[in-house]
């Protein structure tokens, strides 16, 4: 696949000193002769690092080259507490490749995925071409801003989205430490499907505890384009009556089309306008730009269709899409979705790469989130494979009780799950 | 349906071609991976709430599990999970983990607790808990190097009752004071 110069500039991400560093398309040079079975991992997070990690584990003599942009990953589970003042930084979510190198041979590229040529087995990075045998892409998420009038680049660093933890994580934190008591803070979220079902709710149950702890005479208030709370909504209800009446203001079926930065104001379907102090533009969104622009996504533009066994795209053979980009039947947008996507993934491209017959998916979610800092409530499910599809298996997960009998005890696992997850991919 | 073909291939540990699916039921590995999200890579935690389960017997994780899906054993999102599995799946989990080595915790303990746990531990615990916690005898649970906070949580909850002490266990607990139940625990975890 080749790209026209118009859209490679977009994908690269604007900039003509960013694209002026990157080799022109065509004239790369191979980074890394392939000699032994190979696969390339493009994305280091909650999917591509355990993909990586755990193909090695079950067949050392396969080559495996991850490639990620950053020489590290901020986690975005969690980067809430960071939001609400319960972390003072980002350390804790902040994992480094030189393990996965270290422990596992994963050849660790830093280096920006410009083009996937399905077709030659081949992928375009700023630093040259790498050859695969299979390709797994586990790119996140990029936004739909031609949905959201107005939330260009400039627009982000006035209202943040801080749906990509790092940065952005950091400005959201700043505005709300500099904003006056009293003032209001805004918070939209997209239609369903986006990255993190519970994330938005969590995120104003953690921006109002600190505004209830620190500048009592604020208010947070939620534009939801959804019609009711997308996750864990009984529980979300309950906690904010309990701790939060009359500091969050939630709206549901409030769909922001439009910003406008200059005058900090949102506005509803165009028609009602909403103003803050700081707002928080939690953008539609779907796959990672290089998933869209390598032909990935399905009918629906947004999201990758895969095979529910071995998450191999249904639009291009030899490429594997895991973690928020796919479309994983019940499997929620989730970073421990990924994690067990990943391991599914692996064991069924090691099955293919030794002319193995494959395995049925078996598949975990658990997602905590935090209501205050030491309530925390929880979702899990246990996924199979039926006709095709990715189901729960019927009678089993849920959400924590309604009564938050457990909030504590799970406020205490769920600080062990971060543990986890996180040492799982960067060891 | 599904289940029982499933069941019966783990059971046999016959690699059965579903015709529908056109790939194998879900083995050892596939289904206990998706544990390690919590428990570690191959049950070795670094959560100090969340036990690890490399190493313990088989035994000890099917009844672990068999009491979460029955809700005897009180627990937050395991039962939860639990409901999702069929005892061969169980069993086939709780034999991956039993293959795994034992992994060793790097935690902070107090030394002075550590050595009173130690002589207190082989008159108490040793005929359950066999070699210095190493293993367990029938479903005992291993608890050399297990998670301090975790044995913590968990003492806590047998003490209120939320959690059904075996009837062994609690003769031997009952008259001790809960300063020689916490030097036993960090005993335990400090065993590598």
């Amino acid at each position: 696949m080749t790209l026209d110069r118009r859209s490679f500039l977009k994908l690269v991400g604007a900039g003509a000193a960013g694209a002026a560093s990157l080799p022109l398309i065509g004239q790369a040079a191979e980074l890394m002769p392939k000699s032994a079975k190979r696969v390339v991992v493009i994305g280091g997070g909650y999917g591509g690092t355990i993909a990586a990690k755990y193909i090695r584990m079950m067949d050392k003599s396969i080559e495996v080259v991850l490639i990620e942009r950053n020489d590290h990953f901020v986690s975005c589970p969690f980067s809430n507490l960071y939001i609400g003042g319960i972390l003072t930084d980002l350390n804790p979510l902040t994992i480094k490749y030189d393990k996965l190198a270290a422990n596992h041979g994963v050849k660790v590229v830093q280096a920006e995925v410009t083009a996937i040529d399905a077709a030659a087995k081949m992928v375009t990075t700023s630093k040259g071409t790498i050859a695969y045998d299979r390709l797994v892409v586990s790119p996140g998420i990029d936004f739909r801003l031609d949905e959201m009038k107005g939330y260009d680049a400039a627009a982000m660093e006035v209202m943040p989205h801080a749906w990509k933890a790092g940065p952005q994580t950091v400005l959201l934190r700043k505005q709300l430490v500099d904003m006056k008591d009293g003032g209001t803070v805004v918070v939209t979220v997209p239609l369903a499907p986006y990255r993190c079902p519970p994330g938005p709710y969590e995120r104003a149950s953690m921006i109002a505890h600190y505004l209830k702890a620190n500048k009592p005479k604020s208010k947070v208030v939620v534009l939801d384009a959804n019609p009711d709370i997308t996750s864990k909504g009984g529980l979300f209800k309950k906690g904010w009556k309990d701790n939060y009446e009359g500091i969050i203001d939630y709206r549901p079926a409030k769909k922001v089309t439009e910003v406008d930065a200059k005058a900090m104001a949102v506005m509803v379907e165009g028609l009602e306008e909403v103003k803050g102090d700081v707002i928080n533009v939690i953008p539609p969104q779907r796959a990672g730009q290089i998933a869209v622009a390598a032909g990935l996504v399905g009918d629906d533009k947004n999201w990758c269709p895969v095979n529910a066994t071995t998450f191999e795209s249904t639009k291009q053979a030899g490429i594997h899409v895991i973690g928020d980009a796919c479309v994983a039947g019940a499997m929620p947008k989730s970073g421990y979705s990924a994690n067990s996507e990943a391991k599914i993934c692996a064991m069924n491209i090691v099955a293919l790469i030794n002319g193995k017959e494959t395995t049925e998916l078996s598949g975990i979610n658990v997602c905590y989130s935090y209501i205050t800092d030491k309530d925390a409530v929880s979702v899990a499910g246990v996924y199979t494979v039926k006709e095709g599809k990715i189901i729960a298996v019927p009678n089993s997960g849920g959400v924590s009780p309604a009564d938050f009998s457990a909030t504590k005890t799970e406020a205490m696992y769920a600080e062990s799950w971060l543990k986890n997850i996180l040492t799982e991919m960067s060891t | 349906m599904m289940m029982k073909w499933r069941g019966w291939a783990l059971a046999t540990g016959v690699l059965a071609v579903s015709a529908l699916a056109q790939a194998a039921p879900p083995t050892a590995a596939m289904l206990s991976n998706a544990c390690a999200g919590c428990h570690g890579t191959n049950g070795g935690s670094a959560g100090p709430t969340m036990p690890s389960l490399a190493g313990q017997s088989k035994e000890a994780i099917e009844v672990a599990m068999k009491k979460f899906k029955s809700g005897e054993r009180p627990g937050t999102i395991m039962g939860r999970l639990a409901k999702g599995y069929s005892e061969a799946e169980v069993s086939a989990m709780a034999e991956f983990f039993s293959k795994q080595k034992l992994y060793p915790t790097s935690q902070p303990l107090d030394k002075a607790k550590i050595a009173k746990g130690a002589s207190l531990q082989e008159s108490n615990c040793g005929r359950c808990h066999i070699e210095d916690g190493k293993e367990g005898k029938d479903d005992t649970p291993a608890m050399a190097s297990q998670w301090l906070p975790y044995m913590q949580m968990q003492m806590a909850d047998y003490l209120s009752g939320k959690r059904k002490m075996p009837e062994k266990m609690k003769e031997k607990v009952d008259p001790m004071s809960k300063e020689d139940l916490d030097a036993l625990l960090h005993f335990y975890a400090s065993v590598k």
